[in-house]
C-alpha cells in the first residue's frame, strides 16, 4: 500500500518528550516537514534555546547547537556570518527569547540576520516548573506570582513581534499557533516562508508560536485549547504583521 | 628572511590571528583592548572573513560560540570585567568543545577596576573563567613578539583539543609599541582546508546518511555528564605532561629565584639583570603558560642555595603566589612584591625587596 503520510525523516524516532497537550512537538514536526520539502534539512542547523525544547536535541536529524539561556540569535549570528550557506534558525521560547535574551533578539532582528526565528510563546516558564513569563498575561497565575500577574507589580505582556516590527531590517514577522488544524497548515506556511526568505537571502524571518503549557497552566489539554483560544490569542492576536519577502 | 614591522601589542595579535586563518571576530568596545576590534573590523573583509559588533560581551561571545560550532577559526578579546560578562560563554564553549580563542587585556581592580595595565585576574584566568571546574591553557605574552607568536600558536592548540585557549595580556602588552617579526600568512586554501576538517563535528548542515554536527553543552544523563568530564580532565593531564612553556634564567646557583609573568617579567628581568652585575646570584621562572603552570621548573631551583623565591606580581592581593607555593613545597620560603590597581611594578620595587632579603637586612 502507498504510504501518503508518513513521520518527516528530521525526526530521527526518539522521544521528544513533550508533555501532553504540549505544541513543542507539532512545532517541530511543522519545521521538520518544511526543511524537508525546501530540501534544506541537510543544509540546516539549529541553535536550540535552554528550556523544555531541549527535551527535542535528541530526536531530531539536523544538526544542532545548545545555546546559553537566551543568546540563540547571537550563536546564530556568529554561525551564519561564518558559513553562510548552512540555513541557520533559532527556536526559542519565551523566557529565553523575551526575558534573559532580549537584547540579543532585537540586536539580531535590528542587524537584518539572514536567520529564521521560531519563537514559542506560552506565556510561562516550563522547564523550571511555572514561573511568570515576560509574556504571562495579566491576572494569569505563575509560582513566582501566586496571585496573578499585577501590572503595578509586573508590567503588561511584552508583545515580541509588534516590538520586532518597530524595526526596519527585518523582512517577516507573523504570529500563528497550532491550536487546531487550519491553524497548524498556517504556521506551516509561516515556517516555511520564514525558511525561503533566508534561501533567498532576504534577510530575518520571525514567527511567533502561540502554544499551551497544560502542565504549567494548570489546565487539562483540552482547558489549555480553550485558555488559548478565548484568553491567549486575545492578548496576542494571531496574523502577519509584516511581509515584505 | 621576514621582516620586522613596529606595532602596537593589540594591533599585532590581531594580525597574527588573521594569518593563523581567524575569520570571524565579535566583541565590544573596552579599554585597553580597543584596537584589536578596530583593527579587525578593517581587516577581516579584506580576506573574506566577518567581523561584529556585538551589542555586549555576551553576546559577543556567544557569536563566537556559533562561529566557532561553525569550525571557523574565531576569536574575541576584552578587558577584566568585560572578560567576566563572556564567563558563561567561555564555559559553554569549554563545555561543549567549541574551539575559539579570546584576549583579556587586564585591567586594576575588581569591578570596572581602573584602565591601566594590572595582573588582578589570575584566578579568574587559571582556576575559574566561568562553571563548572573546567579549565583552558592560558598563554602569558610577555613582549608583542611573544604575544605575536602566541596567538598565532592558539588557534591550533584551540583546534587540536576543541577547547577555549586563553592570551592573558594587560594594559600593557595591548597599547605597547615594538618591533615585531610577524608568522607567516595562511592561504586561503590553508584556511579552508583548516575548516573542512572541522566539518566532521561542525554544525553545517549534515546529509541524513552523515553524522550530524552535534554541539552539547550539557548532558540529561549525569553518567555521560560524568564520563564528559572525566575526558575533559584526562585532557588537562595531558596538557601538563606537553604543553607548558617556560622560561628558566640561573636557577643552579641562585640565592633568590623571581617567579612572574608578563609585563612584570620584563621588569623583574631587569631588576636580575642589575643585581647579577651587582654580584647577586638571582635567577627567574617565567611562566609562559599560566595553565598549565610550570610546576615542574621548581624542581630546577638548588634549594641548597636558595634563600628564598619571590612571586612578583601587579595584583594585590596575590594569586600566583599559591601556585608558587604549592610547586615550592615548602623547600624554601616564599615572599612577595605586589603593586596594583594601575600603578605598574617598578624596578626599585624589586630592587628593594631583593636586597632586603638577600643581605640579611629586615628582621
Amino acid at each position: 500500500m502507498e504510504a501518503v503520510y508518513t513521520r518527516t525523516k528530521t525526526l530521527n524516532g526518539n522521544l521528544l518528550g513533550f508533555c501532553p497537550g504540549c505544541m513543542h512537538g507539532t512545532t517541530f514536526k511543522l519545521i521538520g516537514e518544511v526543511l524537508e520539502e525546501l530540501g534544506i534539512d541537510n543544509k540546516a542547523s539549529c541553535i536550540l534555546a535552554i528550556g523544555c525544547c531541549g527535551l527535542a536535541q535528541d530526536a531530531v536529524s539536523y544538526d544542532l547547537a545548545t545555546a546559553p539561556h537566551g543568546r540563540a540569535a547571537a550563536a546564530a549570528t556568529g554561525l551564519k556570518r561564518s558559513n553562510p550557506d548552512t540555513v541557520v534558525f533559532t527556536y526559542q521560547g519565551d523566557g529565553d527569547l523575551a526575558s534573559i535574551g532580549l537584547a540579543e533578539t532585537i540586536h539580531a532582528a535590528n542587524r537584518g540576520e539572514n536567520i529564521s526565528v521560531i519563537f514559542i510563546n506560552n506565556g510561562i516558564y516550563g522547564m523550571t516548573g511555572g514561573q511568570m513569563a515576560p509574556t504571562t498575561l495579566v491576572g494569569m497565575k505563575a509560582t513566582t506570582a501566586p496571585g496573578g500577574r499585577d501590572p503595578k507589580q509586573h508590567g503588561y505582556p511584552l508583545h515580541m513581534a509588534e516590538i520586532i516590527n518597530q524595526l526596519v531590517a527585518p523582512v517577516y514577522i507573523e504570529r500563528v499557533s497550532c491550536n487546531n488544524p487550519a491553524n497548524v497548515r498556517k504556521a506551516k506556511n509561516a515556517i516555511r516562508k520564514a525558511f525561503q526568505n533566508q534561501i533567498d537571502g532576504k534577510g530575518y524571518s520571525f514567527v511567533e508560536v502561540m502554544t499551551s503549557c497544560p502542565t504549567n497552566w494548570g489546565l487539562s489539554p483540552e482547558k489549555s485549547l480553550k485558555f488559548l483560544e478565548e484568553n491567549m490569542m486575545k492578548e496576542f492576536p494571531l496574523g502577519v504583521i509584516r511581509d515584505n519577502g | 628572511m621576514s621582516n620586522k614591522v613596529f606595532m602596537k601589542g593589540c594591533e599585532a595579535i590581531a594580525e597574527a590571528a588573521v594569518r593563523a586563518g581567524c575569520r570571524f571576530y565579535a566583541g565590544y568596545p573596552i579599554t585597553p583592548q580597543n584596537e584589536i576590534p578596530e583593527y579587525m573590523a578593517r581587516r577581516l573583509p579584506q580576506v573574506g572573513g566577518a567581523f561584529v559588533q556585538g551589542e555586549s560581551e555576551v553576546a559577543s561571545i556567544n557569536m563566537v560560540y556559533g562561529a566557532g560550532a561553525g569550525g571557523t577559526r574565531s576569536m574575541t578579546s576584552s578587558s577584566s570585567v568585560g572578560i567576566s560578562l563572556k564567563s558563561e560563554g567561555i564555559s559553554y564553549c569549554a563545555g561543549a568543545k567549541v574551539p575559539m580563542v579570546y584576549v583579556n587585556m587586564q585591567r586594576g581592580g575588581p569591578g570596572v577596576g581602573t584602565i591601566q595595565a594590572a595582573q588582578q585576574d589570575y584566578f579568574q584566568a587559571t582556576k575559574a573563567s566561568g562553571n563548572g571546574g573546567f579549565r583552558m591553557i592560558v598563554l602569558a605574552p610577555s613582549t608583542v613578539q611573544e604575544a605575536v607568536d602566541m596567538t598565532y600558536q592558539a588557534f591550533d592548540l584551540a583546534e587540536r583539543d576543541r577547547s577555549p585557549v586563553l592570551i592573558l595580556g594587560d594594559g600593557v602588552i595591548g597599547t605597547i609599541m615594538e618591533p615585531v617579526v610577524l608568522p607567516e600568512m595562511k592561504s586561503d586554501e590553508e584556511v579552508a582546508a583548516l575548516k573542512a576538517k572541522n566539518r566532521e563535528w561542525a554544525i553545517v548542515g549534515h546529509g541524513r546518511d552523515e553524522k550530524r554536527g552535534y554541539i552539547q553543552p550539557g548532558y540529561w544523563s549525569n553518567d555521560m555528564q560524568e564520563q564528559h568530564c572525566r575526558n575533559l580532565e584526562a585532557m588537562y593531564e595531558r596538557w601538563e605532561q606537553n604543553d607548558v612553556q617556560v622560561e628558566e634564567l640561573f636557577l643552579e646557583d641562585a640565592e633568590m629565584v623571581f617567579v612572574a609573568y608578563g609585563t612584570s617579567a620584563r621588569i623583574a628581568k631587569n631588576a636580575l639583570e642589575m643585581l647579577r652585575a651587582e654580584g647577586h646570584k638571582v635567577g627567574m621562572i617565567r611562566p609562559k603558560t599560566l595553565y598549565p603552570f610550570p610546576s615542574k621548573a621548581f624542581d630546577h631551583i638548588n634549594y641548597d642555595t636558595c634563600k628564598c623565591v619571590l612571586d612578583i606580581e601587579m595584583s594585590i592581593p596575590a594569586q600566583m603566589v599559591y601556585d608558587v607555593r604549592m610547586a615550592v613545597k615548602g623547600r624554601c620560603p616564599v615572599d612577595t612584591c605586589l603593586r596594583s590597581g594601575g600603578n605598574l611594578i617598578e624596578r626599585d620595587n624589586i630592587l628593594g625587596k631583593a636586597r632586603e632579603i638577600l643581605t640579611g637586612g629586615a628582621n
